[in-house]
């Protein structure tokens, strides 16, 4: 487990992009107040997808408006589709993701 | 729902033992009578809006359901019959669906709400469709019918898919065909001959082909470039006998002559299929009497839809309707909307008729003495064009041979568009781009946009593949969803793929795809709510609540617009370029455009700049076309330094908002200037600096008709003219798309230049749809329209106008001062991946 910060630290219904032992993972808060986490790079061209928007279902890459869905990771603009990350809330508001093992890693 | 989604994918049976065992009540029983376009089409449209019915449909022919357009191919052999099909036999089974195909229906007792079969089975129904459709209508010709034994042997009428396999059987061993009638499925009919058997004569009863979609002129026409196809036409023949006493030998006319054939094709017009619901009672005129909700009169339980319903007088032959009619019936049914009415359907086609590109709607001539009536005929080329005006608007349009203008008449016709001052527009593209191809004659390979890579064999792929709207195409694809300019191809490769079975998309008219409304409506709906925030508006307006990230830049736009400094502003319903105030660039980082009013500086800002470029190594410096220094390759977390090194406004280069005032040197230096061009620039930026709108405004002022500074292609662009005079054209561009913009007033002094701006802007503003750009929006309301309200006030609109943009002027802040304390935590942190990014090279 990996804590990542308070979940202050991303206005709701933002995405902010974190470290996470060498990957690069996108954190975003829904404006219902649940988080989803996916690989931050879109396999389009490279977009980051921390600064895309975002509704309850769906990602908007802010380089060329490709969409992915954020729960499952799956490209709805005919792209490869995104690695999702278990990432949840703590008691204290603090952003835990799940330790990445070698095989949810894209190499 | 998600309930209701999971039972449709398994058969029916499943649920229904499921349900018994849960004690739960059967959904209600829908029985469908007909499975052809009408009825299959309006099953699918229960079936998108979770419609919960336990579905039985009878099919008169023993298949699946077919796009009976597509006949005329087949008979052509340019498709196969499988590529027809539009619900093979498993869709039945996949969406629970009982299927008797080949069993026909011959009662309805209506009373015991039960449907009887030929052979004596009764299925009982809760709610009852019928889309009976029509049949052929086979004129009473002496010898066309053989006693006990239906047709003549060699006579065919041309309506079903085995009507089209036994004529193709038949017309491959014989020689010469006759085809009776010369409406649409008689030409289609002919031409398809054409490919089975040598000789092919056409015979029509009436004066000239199609005449009831053409004028006799354009009727002529046709027939010229039909008998260059080598089909042999004869009008005003009434067929009076069919020889041949074993086989067909020939037909006879009234005239006497007669016609040697041994194939004879009778398509001479359709009769609803209404005997069934006439015997049980129904009210059936020329069709079967429906209200608006299509039910059948004084049946609340049953519906009819289709080719056999009459609706307000009206029966239709085409596929358009039917459509529009499947989606109301749907509506009703599912409950989805209650009050959802037909109000009958404009017809307006567009075809290839026998290889000739033919489209009409509304009048083919002229009612009134003041309709306005343009006509071009061009008979050596097999061209006709005619409109018809009235009260300046579109009420009818025929077009042979030359289709090219078809799209904007369509669009015009059907929503009463203001047309063009030069009414030869309607019928011509004048200094337009190219000809267009059309899309059928389009190669497969060939990229349609430009911006995203998208063949027409992609945007065909995806149409076959069930997505049938242009918008639906354009998500899926992203076809058209670069510069734009593409578009109209991208619809009419939809319409084409979709054979003619291209459906509306009613989010077209909506401001943005995810609220339901057009824009008037959604303003009125977000001041009687007093929305002022992005989330209230989806919580408010959108049924469901559903939030739409593809929808909250336009929305954002809209409201602080409305609402000025009491818009509640929430940071995620901006574009990230409105986020961090700068343009982002491939490589994620942004770009840096400070303001440079009107395009002029001073040594002392060039100092500036220059020392925070190299003291922040700024990739590149680089003049903008807006008459400004750009510094390319910032990244995100130092914004707010280079703000602060620089301490200048933003030149806001990243936003759908005015954006700059390109100048010339105007009168201060040139020797040709008659206005002051640069003051007159400087003035309006000041002024409007910042504004949001729908699109970017992009302005200009030049000093003389000599238009240095480009002002005739601008959004708004003013010229100063001899006699200390200026002239403000509007709706101008010179981008993807390039339109010199419309005269909108010749004004005595830069004041009254500022004034109209900022009301013309306002209005523009408030107006426009979502990134309509001006040259989109000014001639879709008309230049006419927008100078009474601008200029001339015949609205009383002006004041309004002016005091809005006063509030949204007085609302300006510079974004650039946002720098000392972050707006949201993390504004500035690098959302960038850093490693895999394409690296945009150093010069």
């Amino acid at each position: 487990m990996t804590v990542l910060g308070h979940l202050e630290d991303i206005p709701p219904g933002e995405g902010r992009t974190y470290d996470v032992h060498g990957e690069m993972v996108a954190v975003f808060r829904l404006r219902d107040g649940s988080v989803r986490a996916l690989s931050a790079v879109c396999p389009h061209r490279g977009g980051p997808l921390a600064d895309g928007q975002i509704d309850h279902e769906v990602v908007v890459c802010p380089m060329h408006l490709m969409a992915f869905d954020l729960t499952t990771g799956c490209s709805l603009s005919g792209q490869p589709d995104l690695t999702v990350y278990p990432v949840t809330v703590d008691a204290d508001g603090y952003l835990v993701i799940a330790s990445l093992t070698a095989s949810e890693v894209p190499s | 729902m998600s309930g209701t989604e999971r039972l449709r994918s398994e058969p029916r049976r499943e649920d229904e033992r499921r349900a018994a065992e849960r004690g739960q009540a059967q959904p209600p029983r829908l029985v469908v009578i007909g499975n052809g376009m009408a009825g299959a089409r309006t099953v699918e449209e229960i079936l998108s809006r979770g419609g919960d019915f336990a579905i039985t449909m009878f099919g008169d022919e023993p298949y699946g359901n077919y796009n009976r357009i597509m006949l005329s191919n087949v008979l052509a052999g340019v498709e196969d019959e499988s590529g027809i099909f539009l619900n093979d036999l498993s869709w039945y089974t996949d969406n629970g669906i009982t299927l008797h195909a080949g069993r026909r229906i011959s009662r309805i007792d209506r009373f015991a709400k039960q449907v009887y079969a030929e052979d004596g089975t009764a299925t009982p129904y809760d709610k009852l469709i019928i889309a009976t459709g029509s049949r052929a209508f086979v004129p009473p010709i002496p010898g066309i019918h053989r006693p006990g034994r239906g047709y003549h042997q060699g006579v065919f009428a041309f309506r079903t898919l085995d009507d089209t396999r036994s004529m193709i059987r038949y017309a491959r061993e014989h020689e010469r065909a006759v085809v009776i009638g010369g409406g649409l499925l008689g030409l289609e009919a002919a031409r398809g001959l054409q490919n089975h058997v040598s000789h092919v004569t056409l015979l029509h009863a009436m004066g000239h082909l199609m005449n009831t979609q053409l004028d006799a002129q354009a009727g002529a026409i046709l027939q010229r470039s039909v008998e260059q196809l080598g089909i042999e036409v004869v009008c005003d023949a009434m067929t009076t006998e069919i020889l041949g006493k074993h086989a067909v030998t020939g037909v006879k006319l009234a005239d006497g002559r007669v016609i040697d054939c041994d194939v004879v094709v009778v398509a001479a017009g359709i009769r609803a299929n209404t005997e069934v619901a006439a015997a049980s009672g129904l009210v059936v005129e020329r069709g079967i009497v429906v209200d608006d909700q299509m039910r059948a009169q004084d049946e609340p339980d049953i519906y009819v839809v289709g080719e056999c319903a009459q609706h307000r007088g009206e029966t239709y032959g085409l596929v358009a309707p039917l459509w529009d009619q499947a989606k109301v019936l749907a509506d009703h049914l599912t409950g989805r909307d209650p009050r959802a009415a037909y109000h009958g359907s404009r017809i307006a086609t567009k075809l290839k008729v026998a290889g000739v590109d033919v489209a009409s709607m509304g009048l083919k001539e002229p009612e009134r003495d003041d309709d306005e009536t343009l006509i071009f005929s061009e008979p050596r080329k097999g061209i006709y064009k005619s409109v018809i005006i009235r009260d300046g608007r579109l009420v009818g349009a025929t077009l042979v041979g030359d289709v090219k203008k078809v799209a904007f008449l369509m669009q015009a016709f059907d929503r009463g568009l203001a047309l063009p001052e030069d009414r030869v527009e309607l019928m011509f593209d004048l200094g337009g781009p190219p000809a267009e191809v059309s899309a059928a004659e389009l190669a497969d390979d060939a990229q349609v946009c430009n911006c995203n890579g998208v063949t027409k064999a992609t945007i065909a792929e995806t149409v076959h593949g069930g997505c049938k709207t242009v918008s639906g195409v354009m998500d899926k694809t992203r076809a058209g969803k670069g510069c734009g300019t593409c578009k109209s191809l991208v619809a009419q490769i939809v319409e084409w793929a979709a054979g003619g079975a291209v459906e509306e998309d009613p989010r077209a008219s909506w401001y943005v795809p995810g609220v339901p409304m057009p824009k008037p409506e959604l303003m009125a709906a977000i001041r009687t709510h007093d929305l002022r925030s992005v989330s209230s508006v989806f919580a408010k307006l959108v049924p469901g609540g559903q939030e739409d990230a593809k929808s909250k830049m336009g929305l954002a736009s809209l409201l602080k617009m409305m609402w000025g400094e009491d818009y509640v502003d929430e940071r995620d319903a901006r574009f990230i370029n409105d986020r961090v105030h700068a343009n982002i660039q491939r490589d994620g980082t942004f770009s840096v455009v400070p303001q440079m009013k009107g395009g002029v500086t001073t040594p002392a800002q060039l100092k500036r700049i220059a020392e925070v470029a190299e003291k922040h190594a700024v990739p590149m410096v680089k003049l903008t076309g807006g008459q400004r220094i750009d510094l390319l390759g910032v990244p995100k977390e130092k914004l707010p330094e280079i703000w602060a090194d620089l301490d200048m406004p933003s030149g806001y280069a990243y936003g759908k908002s005015f954006r700059t005032v390109k100048t010339c040197v105007g009168s201060d230096f040139c020797r040709f200037g008659v206005g002051d061009s640069t003051a007159l620039g400087i003035a309006l930026e000041e002024r409007y600096q910042g504004i949001e709108g729908p699109g970017k405004m992009k302005l200009a002022v030049t000093g003389c008709p000599r238009n240095c500074a480009e002002a005739y292609v601008k959004d708004l662009g003013v010229v100063a003219i001899d006699g200390g005079r200026w002239e403000i054209y509007v709706g101008g561009a010179a981008g993807a798309h390039v339109r010199k913009g419309d005269l909108l007033a010749t004004v005595e002094s830069p004041d009254e230049v500022i004034t109209l701006t900022g009301r013309f802007l306002q209005y523009y503003r408030e107006n426009a749809n979502w990134l309509e750009r001006t040259y989109a929006w000014v001639p879709r309301v008309g230049i006419e329209h927008i100078r009474a309200v601008v200029v001339d006030d015949t609205e009383g609109l002006a004041a309004g106008l002016d005091a809005a943009m006063d509030a949204s002027v007085a609302a300006y802040r510079d974004p650039w001062k946002e720098r000392a304390q972050p707006a949201t935590p993390g504004q500035f942190r690098t959302s960038l991946p850093l490693v895999v990014l394409p690296q945009v090279p150093v010069r």
